[in-house]
């Protein structure tokens, strides 16, 4: 009836992970039992259940991004706990059977559903407002593809406890990851939740691609796109090429754990170098997805708070692209010592290093943009000047790992370790940081403290420092990556300080949360009513904040770069005295019930319970074929609701004007 | 050159006030290998030369966010200043020519520090098959018949020929104070070449994660004279056990923290036989791709 799911599956035996279920039934309890008091089940299902507002969208991939965050992070202080306590002659507090889930879930969580739904947050909340669109080009998908999304999420939650996760390293190499050495549902639940997220994240490619390709105001061309925008355009060109590869790459694996297939088996003509070539492949552009549209923002703040224009616009694209196209001819830099030969180590060696030079022109095409500028330092400025030294040592280490002979010594180190984390923390997370404090007050319509933000920046700046640096000289010192335990006293006192950073970033996290609740209750106090409260360049900011569901109530036009600033420079128009109706999508249920469905899928795929399989499966199908003969998906927003809703805005604006005038006379 | 990065490296370092935490435990820079030793220089000379771009470029994060904040009224202000020829110049060229020495030396030394190659020593190289198992390390001297597991002893100053292959999972066969690592994968063999210039005791490991057994799959790889390796080989050949490939098939159950064994007898071609246990022997072993089925000792000849 219920496939190998039993009683047994939930490890209540084992204390850390008992404590931590009952917090989640406890917390989840309270949630629902506050949204039943305070009557909010409709609002719930209503304004966000089956919304297909790309805000909304975004602002709820945000909100589940720094949930995982606290999750990820949760199993990265126990491995540094493990680390710090497990030397010569102990064996830590974590057995290997749980520090290798432990090692593996954070990988998995950190970049699957903490750094792709930041990205894919900010894409979904900014993209649209900056091109001037109303929303995406598909909608409907939107939803569909954060869901799906959620569907991931909820079986790595789910895998801590009915089950477990895979003890396989976050890239799940077989043979390690094949039913013979991984015969539990760990590895199970690694695939369909990556399948069910990867094609979520497919989706949206294919979304934010189209809408940035077709939906554009009228006037911007391709080269007078905002960066930010030009940034995503190419994330999602590499998303479109690479996700199907990580999706036939698990497939096959799949293939090989349930119907006895031999892609990469030891035995019968399987080959594990397959898996190997096919997961980096997908993986080496994945790091620049995760990077690119964090350079995006990194230029858009730099250029907002030097009050100055980007210094090398063209260049700054061309290094985009650049960097979009190498990243696909790199991959093998991840397995050098694999015994290919010296011809196909230094080719991808050297393409690997070329990458160097459009990035090395990025950086300094940030620091000629504060040249002659008048930096104000808020917190997008800080996280980028932090991220300008941070991220330059990491691309530093970067080129060294990409020497293959360097490579032989340091290959699955410790320094590779901190390499990584390096650019992915000091890169990619800075930037969704200096990103969510930027356009916090446009999805919001207040600003986030200012001080807490701070606060928040220099423990994690600190913090980072301190935990891996340390990992950078333990690679020195010989000490490989997954260890659970170790007998070299050598290496505990580094390890014991990349546990007080952790430690610093623990606060760091602490104190974003913190100015995220003090913002909401402050609010009253920092509400920008004016839709531009950082004097911005592009088009996002000639709206309201937070903007009215249709974005802009008359679509406007791009006739240069930087477009608001160059109207703001002329005077801007007035309010149009007459409006057109707007044409909208209607929300949808169907996207939120289709998940619904698939979660079961894929739950019951992981157990072996294949009458469930079936029925969700033919449900999913059904639901799809329903939905396709509904005709009433969209409608149009009366010319006189959308003056009413926009006087409503002039108003309070020009309240806010009258008001500054009294507090300046 | 090379010795002033160093000593600046080191310099900074002790700076940094960690190394002082616990002694000097580098083992990379502190290495023992002839091909450590080239590998080490690499990695130094590569940061010196990336230095060049990276000291500038973060002297000039906090010179221009110092000399630009808002409140210095006194600096320049250009706001709608956003191209200089000149500077893009300067930020694309200076880039492209350090990559482009960078890339001269990562096809020489690619090429040179190629773990399949042999090492341009004089002298009869000393061949050992590694095989990779759950969660152990077995050594076979093919030449001399003999068997370890968890214990690899040779003569300093002579070249070390590694055949790698694995019965189970993927692993990486490491030795860092020597030189670089190799993958271990069934079914195929993979080789390296070091060579101890010290005699001393250093730690072995795989580098790649592989199960629950992970953490204790090590060894320690011992490097003394001549005459010590003389003796050790007496040692073991007196040692009641033997390896065939039955014994073999129960060694390589799964089992955590092995200790040393000594097989004083091997059966020959052993770690071919591990190999074909999954390509199958005969025909069609020659047309899988990924399998290099010469063995070691007819190369060098």
């Amino acid at each position: 009836m219920f496939g190998k799911l039993t009683w047994a599956a939930v490890p209540l035996q084992v204390p850390i992970i008992a404590i931590t279920l009952a917090a989640i039934v406890v917390g989840a309890v309270a949630v629902l039992a506050a949204i039943t008091y305070f009557r909010k089940w409709t609002v719930l299902w209503n304004d966000w259940l089956t919304t297909v507002d790309h805000k909304r969208i975004g602002i709820m991939y945000i909100f589940v991004a720094i949930v995982m965050l606290v999750r990820g992070f949760s199993d990265a202080i126990m491995m540094r706990t493990q680390l710090a306590l497990a030397g010569p002659g102990h064996s830590g507090f974590l057995p290997p059977h749980h520090y290798d889930q432990i090692f593996t879930a954070h990988g998995v969580i950190m970049i699957f559903f903490v750094a792709m739904p930041f990205v894919v947050g900010l894409m979904n909340v900014v993209v649209p407002l900056q091109i001037g669109a109303r929303d995406m080009a598909f909608p409907f998908l939107n939803a569909f593809s954060f869901w799906l999304f959620v569907v991931g999420v909820v079986l790595v939650m789910l895998s801590l406890g009915v089950g477990e996760f895979a003890q396989t390293g976050w890239v799940a190499y077989p043979p390690l990851s094949d039913l013979k050495f991984s015969p539990g549902v760990g590895v199970d639940y690694y695939i369909w939740s990556l399948q069910a997220s990867g094609l979520g994240t497919l989706l949206t490619g294919v979304n934010v691609f189209v809408t940035i390709l077709r939906m554009r105001a009228p006037g911007m061309t391709l080269m007078k796109m905002p960066i930010f925008t030009w940034t995503v355009f190419v994330t999602c060109v590499i998303i479109i090429a690479a996700f199907p590869i990580l999706t036939v790459a698990l497939a096959a694996l799949a293939m090989d754990r349930y119907l006895g297939f031999h892609f990469y088996t030891n035995e019968l003509g399987g080959n594990p170098t397959m898996y190997v070539n096919l997961v980096w492949a997908w993986g080496h552009p994945e790091v620049y997805i995760l990077v690119l549209p964090a350079f995006g923002v990194f230029s858009e703040v730099t250029a907002t708070f030097s009050r100055k224009r980007l210094f090398g616009y063209k260049s700054m694209v061309g290094a985009t692209l650049a960097i979009g196209i190498l990243s696909f001819i790199v991959w093998l830099h991840h397995f050098f010592t694999m015994g290919s030969g010296a011809d196909v180590n230094s080719f991808f060696g050297i393409m690997t290093m070329i990458i160097a030079i459009p990035t090395g022109v990025k950086i300094f095409t940030w620091l000629f943009t504060m040249y002659r500028g008048r930096v104000e330092f808020t917190p997008p400025i800080l996280w980028t000047l932090a991220f300008l030294v941070t991220f330059t040592i990491g691309g530093m280490t970067g080129v060294l790992l990409a020497i293959p002979g360097a490579d032989f010594l340091l290959h699955n180190s410790l320094f590779l370790v901190a390499h990584f984390h390096n650019v992915i923390i000091g890169g990619a997370l800075f930037g969704y940081f200096a990103g969510l404090y930027y356009w916090f007050p446009k999805a919001f319509g207040f600003k986030l403290n200012e001080r807490l933000g701070k606060y928040s920046f220099w423990c994690w700046t600190i913090g980072f420092y301190l935990a891996f640096m340390p990992l950078y000289m333990l690679g020195f010192m010989g000490m490989t990556r997954r260890l659970n335990h170790y007998d070299n006293p050598a290496w505990t006192p580094y390890l014991q300080v990349a546990l007080v950073g952790a430690v610093f970033i623990l606060a760091g996290i602490g104190f974003l949360i913190a100015q995220i609740i003090v913002s909401i209750r402050d609010r009253k106090q920092n509400l920008d009513l004016t839709g531009d409260p950082w004097n911005g360049r592009t088009l996002e900011w000639s709206t309201s904040s937070p903007p009215p569901f249709y974005n802009f109530a008359v679509v406007p036009r791009a006739d240069q770069l930087d477009a608001f600033h160059e109207a703001k420079k002329r005077g801007l128009p007035p309010p149009p005295r007459k409006y057109e109706p707007i044409h909208m999508p209607r929300s949808s249920g169907v996207p939120f019930i289709l998940s619904v469905f698939i979660l079961l899928l894929c739950f019951a795929l992981i157990w072996h319970i294949w009458w469930l399989a079936g029925v969700s499966f033919v449900s999913t199908i059904v639901t799809l074929i329903v939905r396709s003969y509904d005709d009433d998906t969209d409608y149009y927003v009366p010319a006189e609701e959308v003056a009413r809703i926009e006087s409503a805005r002039h108003a309070l604006a020009t309240q806010e004007d009258l008001d500054h005038e009294y507090a300046n006379a | 050159m090379r010795e002033i990065c160093w000593k600046l490296f080191r310099f900074a370092a002790a700076i940094a006030g960690l190394s002082s935490l616990g002694g000097c435990g580098w083992v990379l820079f502190d290495t023992k290998g002839s091909v450590g030793l080239q590998e080490r220089d690499l990695i130094i000379l590569c940061i010196g030369l990336m230095l060049i771009v990276v000291i500038p470029a973060i002297l000039l994060t906090f010179v221009f966010a110092w000399q630009y904040r808002a409140s210095n009224h006194k600096a320049t202000y250009m706001p709608e200043w956003a191209h200089s020829t000149r500077i893009e110049m300067v930020v694309w060229g200076v880039p492209v020519l350090i990559i482009v020495a960078l890339a001269t030396i990562v096809w020489k030394s690619t090429h040179e520090l190629d773990p399949y190659r042999p090492l341009d020593v004089p002298g009869q190289p000393i061949n050992v098959e590694v095989i990779a198992t759950d969660w152990k390390w077995i050594f076979i001297y093919p030449d001399l018949g003999i068997a370890t597991i968890n214990q690899l002893v040779f003569p300093a100053h002579r070249q070390i020929a590694f055949s790698v292959t694995s019965n189970s999972t993927m692993g990486t066969f490491f030795i860092p104070q020597l030189g670089g690592q190799i993958y271990a994968m069934a079914g195929m063999r993979t080789q390296l070449h070091l060579m101890a210039i010290e005699d001393g005791q250093f730690r072995g490991m795989s580098g790649n994660f592989n199960g629950p057994g992970f953490s204790d799959m090590k060894f320690v790889a011992t490097a003394t004279s001549e005459e010590g390796f003389k003796r050790w080989i007496t040692q073991v050949r007196s040692s009641p056990v033997t390896l065939d490939f039955n014994t073999f098939q129960k060694v390589a159950q799964p089992s955590q923290g092995t200790g040393v064994v000594q097989f004083s007898r091997v059966q020959p071609g052993l770690f071919k036989a591990v190999i074909d246990q999954f390509v199958g022997p005969g025909a069609d072993a020659t047309a899988h791709a990924a399998l290099d089925v010469s063995p070691s000792s007819e190369r060098k000849e």
